[in-house]
């Protein structure tokens, strides 16, 4: 997985609640057996009108968001289907961090498996930078995962909250599965354990 | 651990191989079940660094988002679909896992066939990567979704790190009238906690009008426990949950059996067990209600009107909400009776399996669909169809004028040929009304089978009360 240390990018505003994965990344795009190539799918049905040309209203359309890399959303980011393809999408599209006031669980975690940084903030900081995306392209953000830290272009400064195993294999660019399986032996005698307590498992 | 523990502390603790001091965990999933769309990056990812799945025998794979629900003796048409089908099958075969395909009676949409199968056990823990694998909590089972990257972190490892979530209590008590079923008690209390009001925690289901549920019902109800933002839903095992199991292909056995049912008891939540977060709903005031937005947590009473968003305080919110008006394009005060349907799907994971089907039957059995509309009923399995057929049910669907089709997800995410057309407005026993969900500028409304089998007769929303009267 790709370590994530900081960034400073244009952020774009996306004030709505309940942004769900579907909405993210239609179905018509979870056909595929890759996980790259999905930048064309995301936001799809906002993003493009029927003929195919781009929607001028919609925000990643706007020529100051073009290069953003970071979302600024409305509560409750990533609702709805489990699907992974989800993150991949933004990635692939450029976007490396979202930021709001929730997430949903199974997308937060999915975020983190690709190398994303979710970020949850209290409702007073992101009204704050959801103002401030305001100023497109003139106002980029820089989050920086080592001090938990986002720095507005003015130089104001929030703190983020994160779990400290998640930084870690973030920062690091850990892969999970190797991680678990140095503990095989654990897994093991958890095995053997259940065999004899409940075998009908 | 003497400590009084809810039946999720007590899967928990029976399922933990390791945890670090931060409080991250290693747990152990003694379920996995796999479909086609989330998975084949995950057996690629196995590939790629030369592991194997650590074992097949507590994996079972079945196709059901792509499949087409008319005749598939000839296969699949669309390319990708196929395909995808395709690499499940080859990935199984390849890597040892049981897999059932299109033209086997057993297959279905997977959180239909777990169950079926006996491959869901109380106080088990069950993955897979589908959001409605939190189903399956409605056997006392600890299941929750999971994104493609866990899929593989399980296939190679037969664990999942995890920090563990929250306890949540939802009480449903008293008793729920006729007309009012599992799906308006779920959709009532995801109106209640909104779309995101689990978020972090698991839900205990509990009160006289959970345990009143059949196991059907019970699944209804834990199955959109994730559009309320939950991780799992759970309901403490009983008698039904045990005559439900006994006897399926895969369940134990004989004494296995009985020493099961013992460990099954003691998972229930102990009395003075600490929940983070108690609701209380009384089922006995409960209408059979109606989604009218494009987040499940748009709930109305079939006798309710559209509400106006103009009241919500929080900018942002009744943003959302007056674009969601405008996309089912409904306006505020208008009486959900009044609400003219195109389209009525039965079926999905929420209301596609035996009992939904009979709870339609009732309702249509001499009447005929709405001239104005097209219906449709996907069994949610092989075997479900099958019991259907035996009980004569695809006769009077048949004579009412329904469409009678193959096992799968089908109109619910609209994968597969069975779409809404642009404008359409569908009333669903599903459990997304998202944009775009069961077609481009589709619009849905949830609603439980009986109230959808009425509707479609109607050709608009009417109070299933009033209607079998
Ligand atoms: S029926 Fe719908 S919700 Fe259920 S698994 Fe299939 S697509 Fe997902």
């Amino acid at each position: 997985m790709e370590k994530f240390k900081n960034i400073t990018a244009v952020a774009a505003p996306l004030p709505e609640v309940n942004v769900d994965t579907d909405k993210i990344i239609p179905k018509q795009y979870l056909k595929t057996i890759e996980r790259t190539g999905l930048g064309k799918g995301l936001f799809s049905e906002l993003r493009y009108n029927d003929d195919g040309t781009e929607n001028e209203d919609f925000v990643l359309n706007k020529s100051q968001y073009r290069n953003a890399k970071i979302l600024v959303a409305g509560d409750n980011f990533g609702c709805g289907s489990s699907r992974e393809h989800a993150p991949w999408a933004l990635l692939d599209y450029g976007i490396k961090v979202v930021i709001s006031t929730s997430f949903a669980d199974i997308f937060y975690n999915n975020c983190f498996k690709n190398g994303m940084l979710p970020i949850v903030l209290d409702e007073t900081e992101v009204s704050l930078l959801m103002e401030e995306t305001e100023r497109g392209s003139n106002a980029t953000l820089t989050v920086d995962l080592e001090s938990q830290e986002i720095t507005t272009s003015d130089g104001n400064k929030i703190n983020f909250k994160i779990d400290k195993f998640l930084k870690h294999c973030l920062l690091n660019g850990l892969d999970d599965i190797a991680l678990t399986l140095e503990k095989n032996s654990e897994i093991r005698s958890y095995e053997d354990k259940i065999k004899s307590q409940r075998p009908w498992v | 651990m003497s400590k009084s523990r809810t039946i999720y502390d007590k899967i928990w603790d029976d399922h933990l191989v390791n945890t670090n001091d931060d409080g991250t965990s290693l747990i152990y999933i003694d379920r996995h079940l796999v479909h086609e769309v989330t998975s084949p990056q995950a057996f690629e990812g196995l590939r790629m660094t030369k592991r194997k799945v650590r074992c097949p025998e507590k994996t079972l794979a079945v196709v059901d988002h792509n499949v087409p629900t008319t005749d598939r003796k000839n296969g699949i048409e669309d390319e990708e679909s196929r395909i995808q089908v395709e690499a499940l099958e080859k990935n199984c075969k390849e890597f040892g896992v049981e897999y059932f395909n299109e033209l086997d009676i057993r297959q279905g949409i997977v959180h239909v066939v777990g169950p079926e199968q006996g491959f869901t056990l109380p106080g088990t823990t069950i993955m897979c990567g589908d959001s409605h694998t939190s189903t399956h909590g409605a056997f006392g089972a600890l299941a929750m979704g999971i994104g493609t990257s866990e899929v593989e972190h399980i296939l190679a490892t037969q664990t999942l790190i995890q920090r563990k979530a929250k306890n949540f209590r939802v009480n449903v008590g008293g008793t729920a009238p006729d007309g009012v079923t599992a799906k308006d008690i779920i959709l009532s209390i995801i109106g209640e906690i909104g779309a995101g009001g689990g978020t972090g925690s698991v839900i205990e289901y509990t009160g006289k009008a959970i345990s009143d549920l059949s196991m059907e019902g019970r699944m209804t109800v834990c199955n959109m426990s994730i559009e309320g933002g939950a991780r799992a839903g759970l309901i403490g095992p009983d008698e039904k949950t045990f005559s439900y199991i006994k006897d399926r292909p895969r369940s134990p056995k004989g004494d296995d059996f009985d020493r099961a049912v013992d460990y099954w008891n003691a998972l229930n939540s102990d009395k003075d067990a600490y929940f983070d977060r108690d609701v209380y709903l009384d089922a006995a005031a409960l209408p059979p209600v109606v989604t009218w937005g494009t987040s499940p947590e748009d709930v109305v009473s079939i006798n309710g009107e559209v509400p106006d968003p103009e009241g919500i305080d929080d900018e942002i919110r009744k943003e959302t909400k007056k674009s969601a008006l405008e996309y089912m394009d409904l306006k505020p005060g208008t009486k959900i009776k009044d609400i003219e349907l195109d389209v009525i799907f039965i079926g999905s994971c929420t209301n596609g399996r035996i009992e939904d089907l009979r709870e339609v039957a009732k309702v249509v059995e001499g009447h005929h669909v709405n001239e104005n509309l097209n219906a449709m009923i996907v069994p949610g399995s092989g075997l479900v169809k099958e019991q259907a057929i035996n009980e004569g049910l695809d006769k009077i669907f048949m004579a009412a004028g329904f469409e009678w089709r193959e096992p799968g997800c089908s109109m619910c995410l609209a994968m597969n040929p069975d779409k809404l057309l642009p404008g359409q407005r569908c009333a669903s026993t599903s459990n997304r009304n998202f944009e775009g969900r069961q077609g481009f500028r589709g619009r849905t409304h949830l609603v439980s089978p009986a109230m959808a089998a009425a509707a479609a007769i109607a050709g608009r929303f009417v109070d299933v009360r009033d209607f079998v009267k």
